[in-house]
């Protein structure tokens, strides 16, 4: 019988303030702060640490049977520090139970991935480091950002060391095939993929507070038959963690769904499995071919959410073209602020795709239109020019102080 | 239908709203007879019939098919005042209303028994304006009532509504009026009584109202006293109908040109619009500002451009007609559109259809409707500059807003305003 391996995203990004085009040259202080600390404590409150408190008292519970794994993005991580260290708190009480995997991420969250290679690993460098440091935890799987995959990713991956990659189960991937076993890409032998299971993750992450879905209300007994009735290795429910209070509210049930879910599972005689034991458990039963690049977002599960419109190219090109001068600046305040920019949302919020609609990605922006936040962005990554320009000139300034000083000196002596 | 104004006999959305209407209708079988109050030699519609309304027995039939339109010869030059004279008007004859309330009272129904028409007629003093006009056409809007077969009667606005009352008192059919715009839009909030007065009393005839958006319909309710449910939305359209194949006018190699067009009055924000053109002035000194339109603002607005020491930087392109609209539309970088109280807002669809990204301030019906467009508070004159340098300097967020506001504007068809206004008959009728 398959096994449930459950892999949840914990992400906030660093959104911006309104910046307008006078704010250029005058004012560097890009993020919007009392935003970003509201809504990073209203999800603390409705969703992470009341699923935290719940998770750590079903480890406790099933003795260590029921096991989860996370990413934590390193933005996110930084905003509990900041706002809410209890969070974090909780997160590491929660991995020192043992039964919990840790993957990494892009520190950022970000699309280096197809501007910078580079860069892309210099971050999933960063976010490693931060796991060992913080969790006392080495990942060896990889997630990448919004489950963005493709062979060359797989093979790039495959070279850093990795025992595996999570991505969707999309079926432009899969074809015919189905996500319930454990493939290895056809560029990367070495590594193994774990593929999302959409279904059933999407059962639960978008559909559970549903009317008119035709098979609500979701209850733990009607998930756990159709689980049990999965014929494969492994059921990879894969979805965003703010789904336990945030995208589906408390008064949703969404609790009480997760609180019941293992007992059932264990009666039905299936198991709980980390996705590096999943991995370990089974072979692969096929090569995966994937020349194009796909992620979970939206039924196109592509990358359309965030790159493809003229505003998120635009904005993209401009924010990598600086990216030897950010580096060469050697000034770690710029180079944090650009590595905050990278972070994806700021490209889905630009997204026109269906902004007529009025859908899903109204809801998760803080702008009022993806022209708004094109705007902010742009001006900000002017101010950001305008100060690595002057950083330089300062840089030669120093320099050249410094030697008149020693001229100085040597006038003395 | 009632209707103050048709093409080429207008000054605003509302002829462009009945001319978009009633050739949209008339495509759908509804048969229309629309009553004006000037004779329109110059209207050629192969789908209109016109009725004068001054010479009910007599009147001379245009066009063919399912509209009629009905005019009413004016004693005065012409019904369509200059916003100066409106305004002049306005307050003279509120002042002869304060003098003789008695005239404004109800009685069974009606707004204004024959005397008080009378008296007004042979009035010297108030002759030959507006609002003589106005009582002249609601007679005769009387006697087109006995005569014309109909199964129910349309207004628009309030110069209309005391021809739609008695209309309705000859005929016992229903009435249906559309609000285009309140005394609140027009004067910033502090209306004119006697106007109110009849905009309010056409509301309470009625049997249903048409509110060209939510704005509109939420200040029916909060200032008139209108239930909601008596209120239905049915937003407005553009014709598409552009100028095309026409080498686009550049003022010079380097100038960007940024476009007001509109009234020049309180309504429409003027003002505003120059305080931010300062703002983008500091930045970008590359830049000109086309003010198209006229009205009781417009010497002041200039005192204050001089004022200010931008004055090289203004065009004053005066009121625009017909294809000149399109040419202004064509040749701007980008339209603002800052009124403080838009019921509406069909300039920025026009702009739009021109190839022309907009700017709109919040506070409008239009941007219920428009979500590929930059949106702003009139007041936040900081944000309007950052907008207007930001779509001049980031050509992609210009080509976005161009591609995807033509995308939405092309959906919006006076076929669709016809069926959502053929809707609200058939449920003032069955009603």
């Amino acid at each position: 019988m398959a096994s449930i391996c459950f892999y949840f995203q914990v992400h906030q990004p660093y959104r911006l303030r309104r910046y307008q085009i006078f704010d250029i040259g005058k004012n560097n202080n890009y993020f919007d702060e009392q935003k970003n600390f509201q809504i990073l404590k209203k999800v603390a409150d409705k969703c992470y640490l009341p699923t935290n408190r719940l998770m750590h008292s079903l480890i406790e519970k099933y003795d260590g049977k029921f096991k989860i794994s996370y990413s934590i993005s390193g933005v996110a991580i930084e905003q509990f520090q900041e706002y809410c260290p209890e969070v974090l708190e909780s997160f590491m009480d929660l991995v020192d139970t043992g039964c919990v995997e840790l993957l990494n991420e892009t520190y950022h969250h970000s699309l280096a991935w197809l501007h910078s290679k580079e860069e892309f690993k210099r971050q999933i460098m960063l976010h490693k480091n931060l796991m060992k440091s913080l969790f006392n935890f080495t990942p060896t799987i990889f997630r990448n950002t919004e489950l963005i995959f493709n062979n060359e990713i797989a093979k790039f991956i495959q070279e850093l060391g990795y025992e595996g990659i999570v991505a969707e189960g999309a079926d432009q991937i899969l074809g015919w095939r189905s996500p319930n076993f454990v493939y290895t890409p056809k560029t990367a032998n070495k590594i193994k993929l774990l593929l999302k299971n959409y279904k059933l993750s999407d059962d639960v992450a978008f559909r559970f507070s549903n009317k008119t879905w035709s098979e609500w209300p979701l209850t733990t007994g009607k998930f756990v038959s159709w689980l049990k009735a999965v014929n494969g290795d492994t059921i990879n429910l894969f979805m965003d963690y703010e789904t336990f209070g945030e995208h589906q509210w408390r008064d949703t049930g969404i609790f009480n769904f997760l609180r019941h879910l293992p007992e059932d599972v264990f009666k039905a005689g299936i198991e709980f499995k980390t996705p590096t034991e999943t991995l370990r458990a089974n072979s692969p039963v096929a090569e995966l071919d994937m020349h194009h690049l796909t992620s979970w977002a939206d039924t196109e599960r592509d990358l359309s959410a965030w790159i493809g419109n003229k505003m998120q190219d635009a904005a993209l090109k401009e924010l990598y073209k600086v990216e030897s001068s950010i580096l060469k600046a050697n000034n770690p305040e710029l180079l944090n602020q650009w590595r905050r920019l990278q972070t994806s949302d700021h490209f889905y919020y630009m997204c026109t795709k269906w902004f007529s609609d009025g859908d899903v990605h109204k809801y998760f922006n803080p702008y009022d239109s993806p022209y708004d936040s094109f705007i902010a962005f742009m001006n900000v990554l002017q101010d950001l020019n305008f100060r690595i320009n002057s950083n330089s000139n300062n840089l030669n300034f120093n320099k050249k102080e410094l030697k008149e000083e020693k001229a100085d000196l040597s006038y003395i002596n | 239908m009632f209707g103050w104004e048709f093409p080429p006999f207008k000054s605003g959305g509302l002829g462009t709203h009945c001319y978009g209407l009633t050739k949209a209708m008339t495509s759908k079988d509804i048969e229309v007879t629309f009553v004006m109050p000037k004779a329109p030699g110059k209207v050629h519609s192969d789908f209109v019939k016109l009725i004068a309304s001054n010479q009910v027995r007599a009147y001379q039939v245009e066009g063919s098919g399912n509209l009629r339109l009905i005019s009413a010869s004016s004693s005065i030059s012409s019904p369509y005042l200059t916003p100066e004279q409106y305004q002049a008007m306005l307050e003279k004859h509120s002042e002869f209303f304060r003098k003789h309330k008695n005239i404004l009272s109800m009685k069974g129904g009606r707004v204004l028994i024959q005397d008080d028409c009378a008296a007004l007629s042979t009035s010297t003093t108030y002759g030959q304006n507006l609002f003589d006009e106005v009582f002249r056409y609601a007679l005769k809007g009387e006697e087109v009532a006995m005569v014309e077969d109909f199964d129910i009667i349309h207004c628009h606005d309030w110069m209309t509504f005391q021809a739609g009352i008695r209309a309705k008192a000859v005929s016992g059919k229903p009435l249906v009026v559309t609000v285009h715009s309140t005394g609140f839009d027009r004067t910033g909030g502090h209306p004119n009584q006697y106007e109110y007065d009849l905009e309010k009393m056409g509301m309470h005839m009625a049997d249903r109202i048409i509110a060209v958006s939510e704005f509109t319909k939420s200040q029916i309710v909060k200032h008139y006293g209108i239930k909601p449910a008596k209120v239905s939305v049915v937003y407005n359209a553009v014709d598409h109908d552009v100028l095309q194949g026409e080498q686009v006018q550049r003022l010079n190699e380097t100038d960007k040109i940024v476009l007001f067009l509109g009234r020049i009055t309180i309504q429409k924000g003027p003002d505003y619009f120059i305080d931010a053109a300062k703002k983008v002035l500091e930045i970008d000194p590359n830049v000109k500002f086309v003010m198209a339109g006229s009205g009781d603002m417009m010497g002041m607005m200039i005192d204050k451009v001089a004022a200010m020491g931008i004055a090289d930087k203004f065009i004053w392109a005066g009121f625009v007609t017909g294809k000149d609209v399109d040419r202004c539309y064509q040749m701007a970088d980008v339209y603002v559109m800052p009124s403080i109280s838009e019921p509406f807002g069909i300039t920025p669809l026009e702009a739009i259809a021109n190839d022309t990204p907009v700017i709109i301030s919040k506070q409008s019906g239009v941007s219920e409707v428009l979500n590929h467009a930059l949106k702003v508070d009139f007041w936040d004159i900081n944000e309007m500059a950052n907008k207007i340098l930001a779509v001049l300097r980031y050509k992609e967020l210009n080509h976005e807003l161009k591609q995807h506001g033509a995308m939405e504007v092309r959906a919006m068809t006076w076929g669709k305003v016809a069926d959502g206004t053929i809707q609200v008959y058939h449920r003032t009728i069955t009603e």
